[in-house]
């Protein structure tokens, strides 16, 4: 079909006009370079927000809730089932916190396949005692080989190892907020006071540190055996049980599933943190909307540059014509034109846009609250690139479409009369 | 009559613009191979408005037009561009080379178009036309860097690079001077006498037509001899 023909025509026109053709192809490449550095960084940045809270909390954690009993005595007394009984001033029960049959649940949860993992969790409130001061506070009971994996607890430690509440008895990591409240260092003790208006003496072992600092005043790890003892509970005592599952979309019916298998609370992420999600796809939408509107203005470059070419090479189309070129034709070297502005613009934007974001990623970026994090996070997801080069090519192809749509229909009996 | 080259039936054009204006009113004539015919006539006669609606390159008219023995009128516009391409030669009275190209690719883009031979024998079918109207040392300029009687040789090898049926032709020695009006002339004299060539040239030169095989006067739009 004759398109090595037309190709070559349109490459003699391209450099024909060389100065203008670059400007064209930098306007692509500059918005490409744009559209994949911002996309980059913004998702970078997402993922490692989302990450924060993401990663350390379980897809659906079971417990048991205070609140009133949903079956109350009245309503089970046949006399009296025929209406509707109000009843006032309803109290929550004394319901024990424990999750009962722990044993068995993590058993029924090893045999699941949607279960990544699981790591159990008693979760107490305590007073810390600093002098005359007493600092409310909450102590985890954790396993923390199963908290490591499931939820990077490891990471999160800034000073002494995660490992040694486990083999220490009695020891305890702080959160960095709490231990600044405090005054302790490393190896020294705090005396913690329990509901039940018992004192103990724990043994700091390191810090911890998440990124939110709110968290980090209040919270406190010890093994799952230390706390059990600092309550006075047996070594069947469980509060919480966090589950990752291997694929989070399917928490809300697995989460509606364990709570009736056993008769527990269960919560899952989506309902925990729904905002989480909702701010960071409008994050990426609004990446998506500025980078598209920065390829959209390339577009129109592309347009007026062979709206302009058109209008000089009116004789040259006209002469095309006259020889044997159909509109066809005409209208095909003005599209070769364009896309080919669109594909090597588009590639070297590309290539800009990995370079930039590659140096984005090398800048050294230490903040107090991400202590994991070294440099700005950079996401280099190849679905950029592939939107990236596939959306230079459709707007490139648009802006050329509308002027060699125009240039087929140039009249070369009117160019050639109009002389 | 089989060797009827071009043969027009009643064609009639009107302009519209501003007002309705009857620029062709029943042109009939037919012309033969070999022939070297000249239309002539006083400007606003018509005879180039004629022209163009032989070449196809206009198509608004009533009436029908034969091209070697082919009904012009329902075919589509690539079809039509595809019988310039093949059928018919042009030059026009500003020689209209693309200054993008070589003088030599000038003379070959209607042959690669055609994709009749490969790339090489269009080349070389190029450069045996520039050479038989003495411009083969020209080759490789640029089309920009020739002279207005050269830049109009080329664009009579352009012309023939696909043997056409017919060139045509629209004040093709409008813009030269004498000396160059003379070689064109030449040249076009030469093409129907050696080669047998059909030529239809549309002209007010009228030491041109006189030299020419066969004149056709035109005035108000008609053919009056």
């Amino acid at each position: 079909m004759n398109l090595s023909l037309i190709i070559s025509i349109a490459k003699s026109l391209l450099l024909a006009r060389w100065k203008q053709t670059l400007v064209a192809a930098i306007g692509v490449t500059f918005s490409i370079t744009m559209f994949i550095t911002l996309l980059s960084f913004m998702t970078g940045l997402n993922d490692l927000l989302d990450g924060l809270i993401l990663n350390r909390t379980p897809h659906v954690r079971l417990y048991n809730d205070i609140k009133p009993s949903e079956h109350q005595p009245i309503n089970m007394d046949t006399a009296y089932s025929g209406g509707h009984n109000f009843i006032q001033s309803i109290k929550s029960g004394n319901s024990r916190q424990e999750i009962y049959n722990s044993a068995t649940i993590m058993r029924t949860l090893n045999n699941d396949t949607r279960v990544a993992g699981y790591a159990p969790k008693i979760i107490t409130q305590v007073f810390f005692n600093d002098g005359s001061i007493d600092i409310s506070g909450v102590v985890n009971g954790i396993d923390v080989e199963a908290e490591t994996r499931l939820f990077h607890f490891a990471d999160y430690i800034i000073a002494g190892n995660a490992a040694d509440i486990s083999r220490q008895a009695n020891s305890i990591v702080l959160g960095k907020g709490l231990a600044d409240k405090l005054l302790v260092n490393i190896g020294d003790v705090v005396q913690v006071t329990t509901a039940k208006g018992e004192l103990f003496p724990l043994k700091v072992v390191g810090y911890f540190q998440s990124g939110l600092q709110e968290l980090d005043k209040v919270q406190s790890y010890a093994s799952i055996a230390t706390v059990q003892k600092l309550m006075g509970k047996p070594g069947n005592f469980i509060t919480d049980i966090q589950i990752k599952l291997t694929n989070l979309e399917i928490a809300p019916p697995v989460a509606k599933e364990y709570a009736s298998l056993f008769n527990v609370d269960a919560e899952d992420i989506q309902t925990a943190n729904s905002q989480f999600e909702t701010g960071s796809s409008i994050r990426t939408l609004i990446s998506y909307a500025v980078g598209i509107t920065l390829l959209i203005v390339a577009g129109f470059g592309i347009y007026n540059i062979l709206n302009m070419m058109i209008y000089e090479k009116m004789d040259s189309i006209a002469i095309l014509k006259a020889t044997g070129f159909s509109g066809r034709d005409v209208k095909r070297i003005f599209i070769v034109i364009a896309i080919s502005i669109g594909f090597f613009g588009g590639l070297v934007g590309l290539l800009f846009g990995f370079g930039l974001s590659y140096g984005i990623d090398q800048i050294p970026f230490n903040t107090a609250s991400l202590p994991t994090i070294k440099t700005y996070p950079i996401n280099y997801n190849p679905m950029f690139y592939v939107i990236g080069s596939s959306f230079s090519l459709i707007t490139t192809y648009m802006a050329g479409w509308f002027p060699s749509r125009k240039a087929s229909k140039v009249d070369p009996v009117v160019i050639i009369r109009g002389k | 009559m089989g060797n009827t080259i071009l043969e027009a039936k009643n064609i009639n054009k009107e302009f519209h613009d501003p007002i309705t204006v009857q620029v062709l009113t029943d042109i009939n004539f037919s012309v033969n191979k070999g022939d070297f015919v000249a239309i002539t006539g006083k400007s606003g006669c018509g005879k180039s408005t004629l022209l163009y609606i032989l070449s196809t390159m206009d198509t608004d008219y009533t009436g029908e037009l034969h091209i070697d023995g082919e009904a012009m009128g329902n075919k589509k516009e690539a079809e039509l561009a595809r019988v310039r391409n093949e059928k018919i030669g042009f030059v026009f009275q500003f020689h209209y080379l693309l200054n993008e190209f070589s003088v030599i690719e000038n003379v070959m883009l209607p042959g690669l178009k055609l994709n009749k031979f490969n790339r090489q024998e269009v080349e070389h079918r190029a450069m045996e036309r520039l050479k038989m109207l003495d411009i083969g040392h020209l080759a490789l300029k640029n089309a920009n860097q020739v002279s207005g009687g050269e830049k109009q040789r080329v664009a009579i090898a352009r012309a023939l690079i696909n043997d056409p049926f017919i060139i045509m032709g629209d004040e093709p020695t409008g813009n030269l001077d004498k000396k160059n009006s003379e070689l064109v002339f030449d040249i076009f004299k030469r093409l129907a006498e050696e080669f047998n060539q059909t030529l239809l040239i549309v002209t007010h030169d009228q030491s041109f037509a006189q030299r020419t095989h066969r004149i056709i006067q035109m005035e108000d739009g008609k053919i009056i001899a």
